[in-house]
């Protein structure tokens, strides 16, 4: 996953839309790549830039997606959606009842999700608890899916940062090459950007590979349904790119609401800015509470929409979820062959 | 080729069930004009012909006033208000029955985005009926005296931006105030009204309440200047309003004018940047930019223009122009080659003025009458772009230093109907409302509408309001209380 940094492509398309168009934005707020040091150099400066990010309007964030859930996709572009759905899916089992046996058969589901049809695409990635990534890694031998392990005292982050660190980097030698980090939420809605900022760095230097091989990749879990505001999100989106997140993640799954398409929107922007501003691109993941395929084919939608052509790629959004697949694999067979094939069709892992 | 490319996705046009020729529609039936003129009605996406349609005269006038004067005098005035209502209920749930219908035939012969006349047109028609339909037997406490009396018959005229929306702004409030009506809608989109006409028969209303009559300038003229008329309403450009306005003078007829509109969209430093962007695409790429009160002014913090141009640029770049029966449309067709000539020809305007012209990168469909999204930047109110209403999908770009000199931008102009202002600072939004001269100042958003909400212009704007309690007494005479 080496970030892309190919600025969008200009040329006119065929379609009647218009292609997308990219100037460089100064955003008043936004550094340019050598201030990143200066604005996370003290914890004033920290909180003093993410103030000055603009607001979200609520009403208007939502009126936006709102109208973006109205589009309509069919035929050849639900073709294409499904199946790009389907390789961005994080399949995810994190319940305490977890036992090999359960991971194993989740990751032989994430290799060959329609074992019917050789057609169709892997998941990106396998995520579970870290004491289970030495089961996954085993049984996703030879295979292209990335495994991934939730960590830092996942999902409250209710623990100290030695230990957080310790199962961090312990995921990492038992073999994730993704881990899924949270955000220590008391300390960010308590005003300790720089704690907050300062966990995220600890995580990410441990996600150094021991074997001397490519880093983890680190996912920074948010959790917006308990940071509530938009504004908020926004801050805490900025706050972990600043601080070296890959991805930025909505949710744990585990509060209500999970993710949403106003809180992914605020995050798809906060990702464009920041690319515009620092050149780095940073993924989005939306994860709990995306079931359906119409679901998924909205986000994509969003992705399009909002950061541009450049995100729709599994290496820069995924989708944290489990029930998800089943549908778009059904929704897959139904434009295939014009009709629904019962649940019993598609297997249950 | 854009990565995701969204398939074509039609809205079927057979639900619209498109008649080749109408006729008009007086004292409860469909009925020929009597010199027996015709005139054609094309889909300006396509240039395609949809139908003939009436071309009523002075006589087919005359018969329509007289339909409206018998009903008014024998049934709809000493109706009580509460069966008003029922008539009224009536016709707004067969107009949501028949939504999907009337939806797929605006969008053919206004030209606009199916997803506009099917999520925002059609249920605020629907809306606006239900709304007054309750003030139907309730007029007594509208505050307009103890007994608000009908004005009698109503003449009035209609735009073709908002065919059918417009429509219902003028005969709910009417009919649910007792008077009965004569409409004359626009020349290029007269089809839903016909439609309702058909709703009108459906829901037995008494013949002659609601009478319909297609036809140009000519019968707009005839009808507004009839002396059996009491009352003019109108919608449409300010040009045909004075016309209207001096026609009327001197006579016992009533008069509310809905006219243009040049509204300054205000957006402060401090404003939620992504949502101000959408208010002001919505603000007037909206209906093609064909809206009376179209945020057709940016006024933009000069602190931070850059960066909203930019995300503007980029923002238009994602709107997609096209087929208005595809549900992915977010930008239609222009409504008639008269139309697209003015824009044009303004457009133009605005680049001998000196003004820089950018428009968002699309192809255009080959057929039919069509104009990018366009923004014109370093302009300023000496243009004539910043002074005259466009009518179209262009927006000129000025910029202001201090909320004193965004108002005084603002208000510098003839018209007054709308204003948008976008800031985090609430007491700034009320100091901005409170200054600007402007029927409708919105907060934070911008093109939302809603029949509680009195809707009406300053100035050249207009006079009288549409929508709420105030617009009732634009139907209402209280003198006699």
């Amino acid at each position: 996953m080496k970030p892309r940094l190919c600025p969008l492509d200009h040329e006119p398309g065929k379609a009647l839309r218009a292609t997308p168009y990219t100037v460089p934005v100064s955003t008043t707020a936004a550094p340019a790549g050598s201030q990143i040091a200066e604005i996370t150099s003290s914890d004033a400066s920290l909180r003093r830039f993410l103030a000055g990010l603009p607001g979200v309007d609520q009403v208007g964030a939502e009126a936006r997606v709102a109208t973006l859930a109205t589009r309509s996709i069919k035929t050849s572009a639900k073709a294409f959606a499904l199946d790009l759905a389907i390789r961005m899916i994080d399949l995810t089992t994190l319940e305490g009842q977890d036992t090999p046996g359960k991971v194993r058969a989740l990751c032989a589901k994430a290799a060959h999700p329609d074992p019917a049809d050789p057609t169709c695409p892997p998941v990106a990635a396998i995520c579970v608890y870290p004491d289970l990534v030495p089961v996954a890694k085993d049984a996703l031998t030879g295979s292209p899916v990335h495994l991934a392990s939730v960590a830092t005292a996942f999902p409250s982050g209710r623990s100290s940062l030695d230990v957080k660190v310790r199962e961090t980097a312990d995921a990492v030698a038992a073999g994730a090459d993704e881990i899924d980090m949270v955000i220590d939420r008391g300390a960010f809605l308590a005003g300790g950007y720089s704690e907050v900022f300062e966990e995220i760095v600890a995580i990410k230097r441990a996600c150094v590979s021991p074997s001397g091989g490519p880093n983890a990749h680190l996912k920074v879990i948010l959790e917006t349904g308990e940071l509530v505001t938009y504004d908020n999100v926004r801050r805490a989106s900025w706050l972990a790119m600043l601080a070296g997140a890959d991805f930025i993640k909505t949710s744990t799954g585990k509060v209500s609401p999970a993710a949403t398409l106003p809180v992914t929107l605020v995050m798809l922007e906060a990702v464009r800015d920041f690319r515009e501003a620092t050149g780095r691109q940073v993924g989005v993941k939306p994860a709990g509470g995306i079931r359906t395929a119409k679901d998924a084919i909205r986000y994509l939608v969003l992705v399009n929409e909002t950061a541009g052509e450049d995100w729709l790629d599994p290496d820069w959004f995924r989708f944290g979820a489990s029930s998800l697949l089943n549908d778009l694999l059904m929704q897959r067979t139904k434009l295939r062959t014009g009709r629904y094939a019962g649940p019993d069709y598609f297997t249950l892992d | 080729m854009p990565t995701f490319e969204y398939a074509p996705a039609p809205e079927s046009r057979d639900v619209a069930r498109v008649r080749s020729a109408y006729s008009l529609f007086i004292n409860g039936e469909f009925v020929e004009p009597t010199d027996g003129r015709r005139f054609k009605t094309v889909s300006p996406a396509s240039e395609e012909v949809l139908a003939e349609v009436a071309q009523a005269g002075e006589e087919d006038v005359d018969r329509a006033v007289a339909a409206a004067r018998q009903a008014y005098d024998r049934i709809w005035s000493p109706m009580p208000g509460r069966e008003r209502a029922k008539y009224l209920y009536r016709i707004a749930r067969i107009i949501q029955e028949r939504a999907r219908e009337l939806a797929v035939l605006e969008s053919l012969d206004n030209g606009k985005p199916i997803r506009e006349s099917r999520d925002v047109d059609i249920p605020l028609v629907a809306a606006h009926f239900f709304y007054y339909a309750g003030w139907a037997d309730k007029l007594q406490y509208a505050g307009l005296g103890a007994d608000p009396r009908p004005l009698g018959v109503a003449a009035q005229v209609i735009p073709w931006n908002f065919p059918l929306l417009m429509l219902a702004w003028k005969i709910a409030p009417a009919l649910a105030c007792g008077n009965t009506v004569v409409l004359k809608p626009a020349e290029t989109t007269p089809l839903t009204a016909l439609v309702f006409a058909e709703i009108c028969q459906q829901a037995e209303l008494p013949p002659g309440v609601v009478n319909i009559l297609t036809g140009d300038g000519e019968t707009g003229q005839a009808l507004v200047t009839h002396d059996g008329v009491d009352k003019v309403a109108f919608t449409g450009s300010t040009e045909v309003g004075k016309a209207i306005a001096r026609s009327v003078a001197g006579t016992h007829k009533h008069v509310t004018l809905e006219l243009g509109g040049k509204a300054a969209n205000i957006v402060f430093e401090d404003a939620p940047l992504d949502q101000a962007v959408e208010g002001i695409v919505n603000g007037i790429f909206f209906n093609q930019g064909h809206v009376c009160c179209a945020g057709s002014r940016l006024l933009v913090q000069e602190s931070i223009y850059t960066d909203v141009l930019s995300r503007l640029k980029r923002r238009m770049g994602t709107l997609r122009v096209g087929d208005p029966l595809d549900k992915n449309t977010d930008v239609g067709a222009i409504n008639s080659p008269q139309q697209l000539a003015k824009i044009r020809m303004l457009s133009d305007v605005g680049e001998s003025e000196g003004a820089d012209r950018w428009s968002a990168p699309c192809e255009l469909p080959e057929h039919g009458y069509w104009f990018p999204p366009t923004i014109f930047t370093g302009v300023s109110q000496a243009h004539r772009i910043a002074r005259e209403e466009i009518f179209g999908p262009v927006l000129s770009v000025l910029t202001f230093r201090t909320p004193a000199e965004a108002v005084e931008k603002a208000n510098n102009t003839p018209y007054g109907l709308s204003a948008g202002v976008w800031t985090d600072k609430g007491s700034r939004i009320l100091w901005m409302a409170d200054k600007l001269r402007a029927g409708v100042v919105w907060a934070n958003t911008f093109n939302q509408f809603d029949p509680a909400s009195p809707f009406g212009g300053f100035k050249e704007s207009g006079y009288g309001r549409e929508g709420g309690r105030h617009g009732l007494s634009a139907y209402l005479s209280g003198a006699r209380a």
